[in-house]
């Protein structure tokens, strides 16, 4: 990596410098609004060579998938098959228009309804949308479809949503916005739902449970059935958060498992590109008693041509337009690509690879919860006196690796959460494993080694702590 | 891990003192140094009275973000102002500088059945 810190384009800047030479103007020359003209507005002044170069410099810069390994768990950063960006570049779906109407558009329409199905399939719902456009969002859509339906049956008070404490931050934050009230449930020893503490929090103020399974710890729910029972028997029903689809695509169906919506990401489990701020689509599925409550438009298939439609009971749009369609090509043709006996491959390797790298890392590291693990598992940082998972992790920048998330599941402390997912072969999971090693070692012998570390990179350490109370956001000459 | 043996301290990592008739309230070395370093705390209002188990505040690390739990029913009585300009103050001084909340307590009973400083070092130190 050219370790050259780059300079922003205002420092590169010359005044009077551009980087086209306009022809003479042949209409007459309009003066513009004075009201509309900002003196502040200072913008780079640069040729074109000097933009190239450094846009160029800075693409060379960005960890990405395509270049280095990416270990971060619960984000399932396998590799986007070029065959899908082929297929998202050919110019009949690039140059698509939402406004051309149903009747010109009917190939895209096509292929999303064709991905419904198939998505529908893995899961066994009975109807999806596409329109969500990230994860949380598919849980805002999901969590939204449950308090309405409690609504249409005349029982408002329904509010409390039980969430285990071992869920994705954002399942709490989704339940505010939607207005509910959380409850948390807390683990037992094994890493499950404390069945004592769920049985407990059922009463008639449940309007459902977020269960995410595998949970964040890497571990499949093993009374998934059970808890899905206690809540539906309580007037409750179940959310699923598919962020960890991962490990059981083309294995278990959610809906079988008690499940009554849940979310997918296509940008993690059906590979489309993600971690640059998306775009992504954290679609819908829903068993037959949500199913009406869909966000919309759905396709349908009417005769011989497709057409969008709202579902009977939607909770409307939740998205402009009808979602993110270049990433729904590209998970269609991966979907096709690999079918449904590729699918449960996918899952079973994502499992293989992360059991065997637990099964290295775990004789340097402590891992949390030493049973099988699904597609990830959470290991602990702590390896030496004074030496904490946040030093791990910048070390680990330092052997080229991206490091995996860290201190998230809240409940393991000094947590290290790693994902291998299929894509990687064992020799880029020995080379991860051996850094990991390494540094344990170098944890013991020279601490500060760690303590200072990134040190091949263009900046070292962050300050976290001014970066989050005193930041600094824009430029400021 | 440092703990203050003249208080008493909840199952979720916060402690508190009696001071006079007022009890004060801030959370243990062991939760700042989870947490890592503090960028944020969010206090009540003086003269809100909040029960037993509901949050009193937020306090915000680089790491995560947690609720702060009321260790005793009571109503606020005083705020530490100095942790909006030095939220480090927790990091730093989490038993002195680093309390939160005074407040007269509504049901000093509740204060008895908190955790002893030797029984919450045993809960704690399982972490």
């Amino acid at each position: 990596m050219n370790l050259t810190p780059e300079p922003l384009a205002y420092e590169l800047s010359r005044p009077g410098r551009m980087g086209t030479v306009l022809p003479a103007c042949d209409v007459p020359e309009t003066a513009l609004p004075k009201n509309l003209l900002r003196a502040e507005l200072s913008l780079p002044e640069l040729d074109e060579l000097t933009v190239v170069r450094h846009f160029t410099r800075l693409s060379q810069k960005n960890f990405a998938i395509d270049t280095q390994y990416y270990p971060l768990g619960s984000c399932t950063m396998k590799y986007n098959p070029k065959a899908n960006e082929q297929a998202a570049f050919h110019p009949g779906w690039r140059n698509a228009h939402p406004l051309a109407g149903d009747a010109h558009n009917q190939g895209a329409l096509e292929l999303m309804y064709r991905l419904q199905d198939s998505l529908a399939a893995t899961g066994g719902f009975s109807a999806v949308s596409l329109q969500p456009a990230a994860g949380a969002h598919g849980e805002l859509a999901g969590v939204l479809m449950i308090r309405e339906y409690h609504r249409s049956r005349g029982q408002p008070q329904r509010r409390t949503m039980l969430i285990p404490d071992s869920a994705h931050g954002t399942n709490p934050a989704t339940c505010a916005m939607a207005g509910l009230d959380v409850v948390t449930i807390p683990s037992d020893a094994e890493g499950g739902v404390d069945m004592d503490a769920l049985r407990a929090a059922c009463d008639d103020t449940v309007a459902g449970i977020m269960i995410t399974n595998p949970s964040t710890l890497g571990l499949f729910e093993r009374n998934m059935e059970a808890i899905a029972k206690l809540v539906h028997d309580a007037g409750g029903l179940v959310y699923g958060d598919g962020a960890n689809m991962n490990a059981i695509a083309g294995i278990v169906l959610p809906v079988e498992l008690g499940v009554d919506v849940m979310h997918y990401n296509l940008h993690k489990t059906f590979s489309t590109p993600h971690g640059g701020g998306g775009p992504g689509v954290g679609m819908v599925g829903a068993a037959p008693v949500l199913a009406p409550f869909l966000p919309g438009p759905v396709v349908v298939k009417k005769g011989d041509a497709y057409a969008f439609e709202m579902p009977a009971k939607s909770i409307g749009r939740l998205k402009s337009f009808y979602g993110n369609f270049g990433v729904l090509v590209r998970a269609y043709a991966y979907v096709r690509m690999m079918g449904a006996d590729g699918m449960r491959r996918m899952a079973e390797n994502a499992v293989l690879n992360a059991n065997y790298l637990k099964h290295r890392v775990e004789k340097t590291y402590k891992v949390k919860y030493p049973r099988r693990c699904m597609h990830e598992f959470v290991a602990m940082g702590d390896v030496a006196e004074g030496i904490r998972t946040l030093d791990i992790a910048k070390r680990l920048i330092d052997y080229g690796f991206h490091p995996p998330t860290i201190y998230f599941p809240l409940i393991v402390p000094e947590a290290m959460m790693i994902e291998p997912t299929e894509t990687e072969s064992k020799e880029t999971l020995d080379a991860f494993a051996e850094a990991l090693e390494r540094i344990a070692a170098e944890a013991r012998t020279e601490p500060d080694l760690l303590h200072d570390a990134p040190h091949n990179t263009p900046v070292g350490r962050l300050d976290e702590v001014a970066a989050a109370r005193c930041p600094i956001l824009c430029y400021r000459g | 891990m440092d703990i203050d043996k003249n208080a008493r301290y909840a199952a979720s990592h916060e402690w508190a003192r009696k001071e006079g008739s007022d009890f004060v309230t801030g959370i243990s070395d062991h939760a700042q140094h989870s947490l890592g370093d503090i960028v944020f705390v969010e206090l009540p209002a003086v003269g809100k009275t909040i029960k037993k188990g509901e949050a009193f505040g937020v306090v915000e690390s680089v790491k995560a973000a947690s609720d702060l739990y009321m260790p005793v029913s009571g109503t606020i009585t005083a705020v530490n102002d100095a942790l909006s300009g030095d939220p480090a103050l927790v990091n730093r001084e989490p038993y002195a500088g680093g309390w939160m909340i005074k407040y007269t307590a509504a049901n000093p009973s509740e204060f008895d059945v908190m955790l002893s400083p030797e029984a919450y070092e045993a809960e704690a130190g399982k972490e």
